[in-house]
């Protein structure tokens, strides 16, 4: 008993310093310099978006105003209630677009989520002929994403039939290196006597994966759920879905945002509503995700 | 010689042998891994395969795809000055845009590591905002409008540096650079969230060790202690970094149009469009696009070797 105590004493005596004393190396000059430095350029960074939503709440005589002001004189959501007009009156019915795109976001995600985790486990926890070589592929891959492989895709697609259904993209969606290699990256922390321990009292390898493996890494489904949403929520799919009704709702936008002079208002209402989604997700998921980047470094 | 390759042939065997035990054992581990093995194979790999195959063939979607050697990458080469523009634009954005994202991103990082801790989240959102903010570039051709109602040109003419105002986005001379500061503007991505991340990670300890060792300054501290630790974090980040700088074509199509005047913001990936979706030369795109992935990997390579010297 006096020996813990004694131990907590001492642990309290090295931590002080630490928190109390002043950095070495740091000066106050330097500190607030810095702050100032960031300021500004967080000011810079943000101005763009800051615009672009104050132009969203701009009532239109107030877009065309010269010269143009800055922030809005006097905001009003006008566009937005403009923008759902539009879109009510489209022959695809806003619902459809919504619909569309809710669809293809949750079954790609879910999808997702299952397919890459299993993978990334045995990938993490196992040793096996091929595990090394195979993740080395995929972190080429993830160089590889995107439009420089939309063409022989688009053939594959097309082989396959799925041009013009959702499948076109929720199955792609699934083999995307990033969730993966991340989902990788994190499984690697955990520690393997978890999985051991398991495993002596019985349990299966499926159930060492859905009740011991996949509860403790909330941090990174929670990333790779925002990092899949994100990319398919931008996802116009103008390329391999040609249908009007299986459009996603952020193409739908942005045909109202390409509609010329007359739509200005709805254009920068457009802006918001897209990038809204993926900045208010990163907001409530901030401290997850990087907690789950910080096991994101790739060893040579 | 032939005892030597029997040698080798008989080790070979042993070796397969041995991996074929521990594949037979490891069944599950290949059961777990097949889904995602499967569709990455199918969606990731094959696609570069089929990309390099088609580049040596004449193919339009209709007819079956014809076998004609180099001659994709021959008249790349030699016929298609386009190309060599679309090229040449590229890697000027990748060179610029590149290095200076990837440095940017760990500099804020590193700058806003040792702030309080709701100070660094929500500068952490500033940060990362427009990377993820849909198509809000768009926003940059309202500041860089071709006439007076511009708010460059308006600053600028109100200074007196200019007289009548310039056509930014139409003007190739100034088409580039203007791409370039948009890009640079949501180059803090991915790769900034992984520098921030790892940057929190550094063990405390080194930094007191490195005191009493006689660090001197911020800038020893960055380079013996924080960089090498950052190592993995680096190659991660130079891998999102490649993807970005090469893969660039949003906004150069979105700000200077599609095709843009001269072609002076033709990039790899719109010329690969342009082949693919517009005239449906598929041999021709994919050549486009097997020369992209070499130019990638390449990059990647000189990169890692680059960052192994970090902090010796």
């Amino acid at each position: 008993m006096s020996k813990k105590a004694k131990k907590e004493v001492q642990e309290k005596e090295y931590r002080k310093p630490l928190i109390k004393k002043r950095k070495p190396n740091r000066s106050i000059g330097g500190d607030i310099a810095l702050y100032v430095f960031l300021a500004l350029v967080a000011f810079v960074m943000a101005f763009p978006i800051i615009y672009a939503v104050s132009s969203a709440l701009k009532p239109l005589d107030e877009l065309f105003k010269f010269p143009p002001t800055i922030f809005a004189q006097h905001p009003t959501l006008d566009n937005f209630s403009d923008l759902f007009i539009t879109m009510g009156k489209s022959w695809v019915t806003f619902s459809r677009y919504l619909f569309n795109t809710v669809f293809i976001t949750a079954v790609g995600t879910a999808g997702h989520l299952i397919i890459a985790s299993m993978g990334a486990f045995v990938l993490a926890k196992y040793e096996f002929p091929g595990a090394q070589g195979f993740f080395k592929v995929v972190t080429v891959a993830m160089m590889f994403t995107g439009y420089a492989t939309a063409i022989p895709n688009y053939i594959i697609l097309n082989k396959l039939g799925w041009i013009d259904t959702y499948w076109a993209i929720i199955i792609p969606a699934f083999a995307s290196p990033m969730g993966f290699f991340l989902m990788k990256q994190f499984m690697e922390g955990l520690p393997t006597s978890l999985i051991e321990a398991a495993k002596i009292d019985g349990a299966n390898e499926w159930k060492v994966f859905s009740g011991i493996v996949m509860p403790n890494v909330k941090p990174a489904w929670m990333t790779l759920i925002i990092f899949s949403v994100q990319a398919l929520w931008n996802n116009k799919a103008s390329t391999y879905i040609y249908s009007e009704e299986r459009k996603t709702l952020v193409y739908a936008l942005q045909q109202i945002q390409a509609g010329g002079i007359a739509r200005t208002g709805q254009g920068a209402a457009v802006l918001v509503v897209v990038m809204i989604v993926p900045i208010a997700i990163f907001i409530f998921s901030e401290s997850q995700i990087l907690e789950t980047m910080a096991s994101s470094g790739l060893k040579d | 010689m032939k005892e030597f390759f029997d040698k080798y042939v008989k080790l070979r065997k042993h070796n397969a042998k041995i991996a074929w035990k521990k594949a037979k054992r490891a069944k599950m581990c290949y059961a777990f891994l097949a889904p995602y093995a499967i569709l990455f194979a199918m969606f990731f790999i094959f696609p570069v395969v089929a990309s390099i195959y088609f580049s040596f063939t004449y193919y339009n979607i209709l007819e079956s795809p014809r076998f004609i050697g180099l001659q994709n990458y021959i008249s790349l080469v030699l016929e298609d000055d386009i190309f060599l523009t679309s090229i040449k634009n590229t890697f000027m954005i990748a060179i610029i845009t590149g290095p200076l994202g990837y440095i940017m991103s760990f500099l804020f990082a590193w700058l806003i590591n040792e702030l309080p801790r709701w100070v660094r989240s929500v500068a952490v959102i500033v940060f990362y905002a427009p990377s993820i903010a849909g198509n809000c570039y768009v926003i940059f051709s309202v500041f860089f409008r071709g006439d007076a109602y511009g708010y460059v040109n308006a600053i600028l003419m109100n200074m007196g540096i200019i007289d009548a105002p310039i056509l930014w986005l139409i003007n190739p001379t100034y088409m580039l650079p203007i791409c370039m500061l948009v890009i640079l503007w949501m180059s803090l991505g991915t790769g900034f969230l992984s520098f921030v991340a790892g940057l929190q990670g550094v063990d405390k300890a080194q930094f007191e060790a490195g005191y009493m060792d006689g660090i001197k300054n911020r800038w020893q501290e960055l380079w013996y202690i924080t960089l090498p630790n950052m190592k993995p974090m680096l190659m991660f980040g130079a891998v999102m970094s490649i993807t970005q700088a090469f893969g660039v074509c949003d906004v150069t199509m979105a700000l200077c149009g599609y095709p843009s005047t001269d072609y002076a913001a033709r990039t790899i990936v719109t010329h690969l469009f342009d082949y693919g979706y517009s005239r449906f030369e598929m041999g021709y795109a994919c050549a486009i696009a097997t020369v992209l992935f070499l130019i990638m990997i390449l990059c990647n390579k000189a990169i890692q070797a680059l960052l192994r010297r970090v902090g010796t």
